[in-house]
């Protein structure tokens, strides 16, 4: 009779799970697999008259010679950096200041979710207009009525990449602050007490009591928000379409140049394996640092 | 020394709502100024107020047709996506299998990977299938990719509940299916409504499988219409504001109603492990 239920229990257990399995099987899987073994051929779409050869490595050879690649690998990982600095730092801020009691803090938790909530391809038009060289607002903010000093922000390589730091900043600081305040909220006022009646100031407070334990929800907003910044593409492909002069060229955004505007679905496949293998290395190490937290049952 | 505080969290407070609302508040008030007042320097606060941009939005550049493709992909993506996370969520919290780690782990790695990495094959797949130019070719990839999120926030939430209610729905006979779908999800309501609105907003937002999939406007979703507003000689800024508004005041509206349910939903898990 036990084992007949333990049996059943593992019918239904299979059950419940191939419909989840087939989707990420055939939409997920198989497409990764599938673009090695486009990487390995030479296919152009278009030119069926080519045939799709096999070359094996050629087109890892081709991409480690190709100039703008590298540099787009380049700008994908001061991106990265640079974005997920800054989101940690201001979410910190965000969730120190929402845990706090005070008149409206639904409200304010509800208005800081608005860039977060915002389509990014909005968020990016937004940011395009104020960055705007004729009548963005950020150059009347600046210059006010003196037209002539007006800046094409996005027109020069380190302002560009400069305004699509911001535009990211803005929509996802709220997010990482979300998710360090969830953090916040695990800790019992009882520890904050205890340290106060042995005389401890509110500064050895904060770096005592609150850092250490909300390191967990930390590196979870940093796993998260690593991963997010380094798919980055509808920002690039709204505000500057990869330029100027490349400087705002990233991976997934060269990736898709490649594979779907130039046809080079060989080439660009090879990207695709290249960016997936960085990401994986990326998650692994932060599984690591984690201790396996995510993946632990009950 | 109290108050003190207070005063700086209240100053922080109006400067966090300061910088998240103003952009936005900014492009709605553009979206209702004439194309006259929208160039202006100095720039118009206060427009006279026209809904011209809304009204050439939808007459010139589709607008209306841009939100219907977008209801219909967002919430038939929801509708299946849930269905399956409730099944598959149910299976991560109650019940013994064998690699129930790495099932995890490969769908924490499905929600994370770059696009890129799968867009060639899912785009051949998909012309092999004739499926490109189809609702069922965005809503199929887009199941795939909002299924780790809705599996994760309904197996969080499955695993609060006490473990009794099953073990009496047992004793009384209900069989394993009966006692999840009689039982456990009229219980977690809350949680299916949670993980609705997340998986929701996402298929509304996505853009880069949209822009891939979605080559004539017919089928194009507003994410990939805002995108795409061209001019024929200068940039249509009061329509791009007047169709991003559209596409945002419901997400908006969700925000201020749901913001307890949404902030759950976005740490379900990942906190509390």
């Amino acid at each position: 009779m036990r084992l007949s239920l333990a049996a059943r229990e593992k019918v239904f257990a299979a059950a419940l799970l191939t419909p989840s399995l087939l989707f990420v099987a055939v939409f997920a899987f198989y497409p990764i697999l599938y673009s090695v073994y486009l990487s390995l051929h030479r296919i152009v779409l278009g030119l069926p008259s080519l045939g799709r050869p096999f070359i094996g490595l050629d087109n890892y050879r081709q991409l480690l010679g190709d100039g703008i690649a590298l540099h787009s690998l380049l700008n994908t990982l001061v991106f990265v950096f640079t974005t997920t600095f800054f989101e940690i730092l201001l979410g910190l801020v965000i969730a120190l200041v929402i845990h706090q009691r005070f008149r409206g803090r639904g409200m304010v938790r509800a208005a800081i979710l608005v860039p977060w909530a915002i389509p990014t391809v909005v968020s990016s038009q937004m940011w395009r207009f104020l960055f705007n060289d004729k009548y963005g607002l950020l150059n009347y903010a600046l210059f006010r009525s003196d037209t002539g000093a007006y800046i094409a922000w996005l027109a020069h390589p380190a302002t560009a990449f400069g305004a699509i730091v911001v535009a990211d900043v803005w929509k996802t600081s709220s997010f990482a602050g979300l998710l360090i305040l969830a953090g916040l909220q695990l800790i019992p006022d009882e520890l904050y007490h205890a340290a106060k009646i042995d005389g401890a100031s509110p500064w050895q407070r904060f770096r005592k009591i609150t850092l250490p334990l909300i390191k967990p929800a930390v590196l979870i907003a940093l796993l998260f928000r690593t991963m997010d910044a380094f798919r980055v593409f509808d920002l690039v492909f709204v505000m500057t379409q990869g330029g100027p002069a490349d400087s705002t060229n990233v991976l997934q955004f060269y990736g898709y140049k490649k594979i779907f505007a130039e046809g080079m679905m060989g080439y660009g496949s090879t990207i695709s394996v290249f960016v997936f293998i960085i990401s994986l290395i990326i998650s692994l190490f932060y599984i690591r640092v984690m201790g396996m937290r995510l993946f632990r049952e009950g | 020394m109290i108050d003190m505080k207070k005063a700086l969290v209240y100053m922080v407070v109006c400067v966090i709502l300061f910088m998240s609302l103003i952009p936005f508040l900014w492009f709605v008030n553009t979206s209702l100024k004439s194309t006259v007042e929208i160039t202006t320097i100095p720039p118009v606060l206060f427009p006279a107020g026209t809904l011209e941009s809304y009204r050439s939005a939808i007459d010139e550049y589709n607008l209306l047709h841009f939100v219907r493709n977008s209801l219909i992909v967002a919430s038939i993506t929801t509708v299946v996506t849930i269905l399956i996370s409730i099944v598959t969520g149910y299976a991560i919290a109650r019940l013994r299998f064998a690699y129930k780690g790495l099932f995890m782990g490969s769908l924490l790695v499905v929600s994370m990977f770059p696009q890129i990495s799968i867009a060639g094959p899912v785009w051949r797949i998909l012309q092999h299938l004739g499926w490109l130019n189809s609702y069922q070719g965005l809503i199929i990839p887009y199941i795939t990719l909002t299924l780790p999120l809705g599996v994760w926030i309904l197996a969080s939430f499955f695993k609060e509940l006490p473990p009794e209610l099953e073990a009496a729905a047992r004793v009384d006979g209900c069989s394993h299916a009966q006692t999840l779908f009689r039982i456990i999800v009229p219980l977690s309501a809350p949680g299916v409504f949670t993980a609705a609105i997340l998986v929701f907003i996402y298929a509304w937002n996505e853009f880069f499988f949209a822009l891939l999939i979605m080559t004539q406007q017919d089928y194009q979703t507003l994410p990939v219409g805002i995108a795409l507003f061209q001019g024929q000689y200068t940039m249509p800024w009061g329509e791009i504001a007047a169709a991003s508004t559209v596409s945002t005041v419901p997400l908006v509206l969700m925000v201020f109603i749901f913001q307890k349910r949404i902030i759950s939903g976005l740490t379900a898990g990942a906190v509390k492990g």
